[in-house]
């Protein structure tokens, strides 16, 4: 006599499995073949293929995958390819800008493009040194005014504030994060109208405008930094019997450097790019200034936009210095931020054994 | 080189809530006291009152005396920085200085005050204070490498011997093995040994057998309730706290009754 034990069924282990090479097959199949019917239908355009093609492709791979590989296989594989889908979207933005401006620029991205000034040139020929020096002035003398005094807010913020001095500095740091560029502008042609006359315009009053956008940057993301630096190291300097402040100094801030330069660099390249402050507060002109303090300064942002809306009677020669200027603009940020990586990892914490 | 302390009626805060109530303690110089008790009983507030260090907390404050060979330590115009030069302090985790290599770890107490001394001298405290730690042997090569890469046992004493570079006259440890490896503890324990020659030694563990084999005197602190203030219940000497403590609550503790 045999008794049947009631057994529980065990669930097999194995599962079916898509062959290798599936994926891109189906995606190339699904927009030849999406491709194929719009032509049928008269209806053909590159665009259309591409997004309908893709929108196959989801249903076709998650249909596929659910008969042979099991329904939380095929979600997977559906999340995977919409993540991957939107880095690929995001990524063409960068990609066209870099092409076209790199395509249009490289032409004037010669030597003489950055040793002359666009003084008595008319049509041909010419550069942007003037505002190449002109942008290195404003954005360094913005940087030295709201690098001291976003670090030292953050420090406050971060290390001694609390109640509610610390809450409205916090507020208005954000408030002033939310304020439109060409407000900063404005702003800082007035600072300079009252104080120095009436319609003055320099690269001070740029950097100053760029300063305005920039400090609420820098307070935020040095904060931010300070806030994660642990409890634990500060407690361990107290213990050794060194005062707060050098403790700040000497402890929390090299903790954090590497995360402060990066948000440092970061706002740079945030307001280098910034062309409608510079346009009130630091004019424009087509002749060299190297004097921040007086006079109007070219900026890069300002004579690419100009060289573009402004042209001559011979336009293309205006063009071609626009999109050299972009490039080099393009170019300054890229290189600020390898700087600013070099050092993020110069000084970084050290950990390895 | 070590101090006698001297608590008389310490009441602790945080804001309005009182979290060590009425403690009366002698710590006698050059010996091992141990404090032991349940998870929230006041055990590290209350070690941290004694070198200042509960100041760091917002809110926090203290009533009642702490007295280092006469001299109060709340009295007034005591500056908790210089309290914190005489009063080390080693903390349950490890925490050496992540920019720092292993010497300037050791040095950091030095430098971070800005004092100034030659490099034959520097050189000369640091092998001192890693010898010290029992850990010269171990790092003697390797200097100039991250404190951050020794092991966890090995960062402890490097901690310990950032700590001793200061020429304290005391030394507060919190804890100092609860994070470590059984043989990294023994390594502590023995070393705790060879600083009672040297300094005063105050050490707060959850180990009771950690307790017993390091300790001179031992107190038991322990709380009524949750949100009651923490009291010191006993103190004597540790053999006779594990062996015949006047207290009931003690003996419960000790028997593993509770806690």
């Amino acid at each position: 006599m045999s008794t049947t034990v009631a057994q529980k069924s065990i669930p097999s282990l194995t599962a079916g499995k898509l062959p290798r090479g599936t994926t891109p097959g189906v995606l190339v199949a699904s927009v030849v073949v999406t491709g194929a019917v719009t032509a049928l239908f008269g209806g053909f355009n590159l665009a259309g293929t591409v997004v309908g093609g893709i929108v196959v492709f989801l249903v076709a791979m998650y249909a596929a995958s659910w008969a042979v590989e099991g329904r939380r296989k095929a979600s997977d594989r559906l999340a995977t390819h919409l993540v991957f889908g939107a880095f690929a979207l995001a990524l063409i933005p960068l990609a066209s800008v870099t092409w076209e401006a790199v395509s249009n620029g490289v032409a004037r991205f010669d030597v003489q493009f950055f040793t002359y000034s666009m003084r008595n040139v008319v049509g041909a020929g010419g550069g942007a040194a003037h505002a190449l020096v002109g942008t290195l002035w404003v954005t360094g003398l913005a940087t030295l005014i709201s690098v001291p005094i976003g670090l030292m807010t953050a420090v406050y913020l971060s290390e001694y504030g609390r109640g509610t001095l610390a809450r409205s500095i916090t507020f208005f740091v954000d408030v002033m994060t939310g304020i439109p560029s060409i407000v900063a502008g404005l702003f800082a042609f007035a600072v300079m109208s009252i104080l120095v006359g009436p319609g003055t315009v320099s690269g001070l009053s740029g950097a100053i405008a760029l300063s305005v956008l920039m400090i609420p940057v820098v307070v935020r993301s040095t904060e931010e930094l300070l806030r994660i630096v642990p409890n634990e190291l500060r407690e361990a300097s107290y213990a050794l019997g060194v005062p707060k402040w050098r403790t700040i100094l000497r402890v929390v801030m090299p903790t954090a450097l590497s995360g402060i330069v990066a948000g440092v660099i970061l706002a740079i390249a945030r307001v280098i790019g910034e062309t409608a402050p510079l346009m009130i507060a630091a004019g424009f002109t087509q002749s060299m200034n190297a004097n921040p303090l007086s006079n109007a300064m070219m900026t890069m942002p300002v004579f690419v936009y100009d060289s573009y809306a402004h042209p001559g009677v011979d336009v293309l020669p205006y063009t071609e210095r626009s999109w050299a200027g972009a490039l080099a603009l393009i170019a300054i940020v890229m290189i600020l931020n390898l700087v600013g990586r070099f050092i993020a990892a110069r000084f970084a914490p050290r950990t390895g054994r | 080189m070590s101090k006698r302390i001297v608590v008389n009626n310490l009441n602790v805060y945080y804001g309005k809530f009182k979290a060590v109530e009425d403690v009366d303690m002698v710590i006698e110089p050059r010996s091992v006291t141990a404090f032991i008790g349940p998870s929230g009983c006041g055990k590290s507030t209350f070690l941290r009152t004694l070198n200042r260090m509960h100041e760091v907390i917002p809110g926090a404050r203290v009533e009642g005396d702490v007295l280092v060979d006469g001299e109060n330590l709340y009295g007034p115009g005591v500056d908790p920085v210089e309290v914190r030069r005489l009063i080390g302090m080693v903390f349950q985790r490890p925490n050496p200085f992540p920019t720092m290599s292993i010497k300037e770890n050791v040095l950091a107490g030095v430098t971070l005050n800005a004092k100034h001394l030659s490099s034959s001298r520097k050189d000369e405290i640091v092998e001192k204070s890693l010898s010290g730690a029992n850990l010269w042997e171990e790092v003697k090569n390797r200097l100039e490498l991250p404190g951050s890469g020794l092991s966890g046992g090995q960062q402890q004493r490097l901690c310990i011997a950032r700590a001793i570079a200061m020429s304290p006259e005391v030394l507060l440890m919190d804890e100092p093995c609860s994070a470590l490896d059984p043989i990294s503890t023994l390594a502590i324990e023995d070393l705790i040994q060879e600083l009672k020659e040297t300094y005063t030694i105050v050490i707060v563990t959850h180990n009771m057998q950690q307790a017993a084999r390091v300790s001179d005197s031992t107190a038991f602190f322990n709380i009524a309730g949750t949100g009651a203030p923490g009291k010191l219940i006993e103190m004597g000497p540790t053999e006779k706290i594990f062996s015949t403590p006047d207290n009931q609550q003690t003996e419960e503790y000790i028997t593993g009754r509770f806690g």
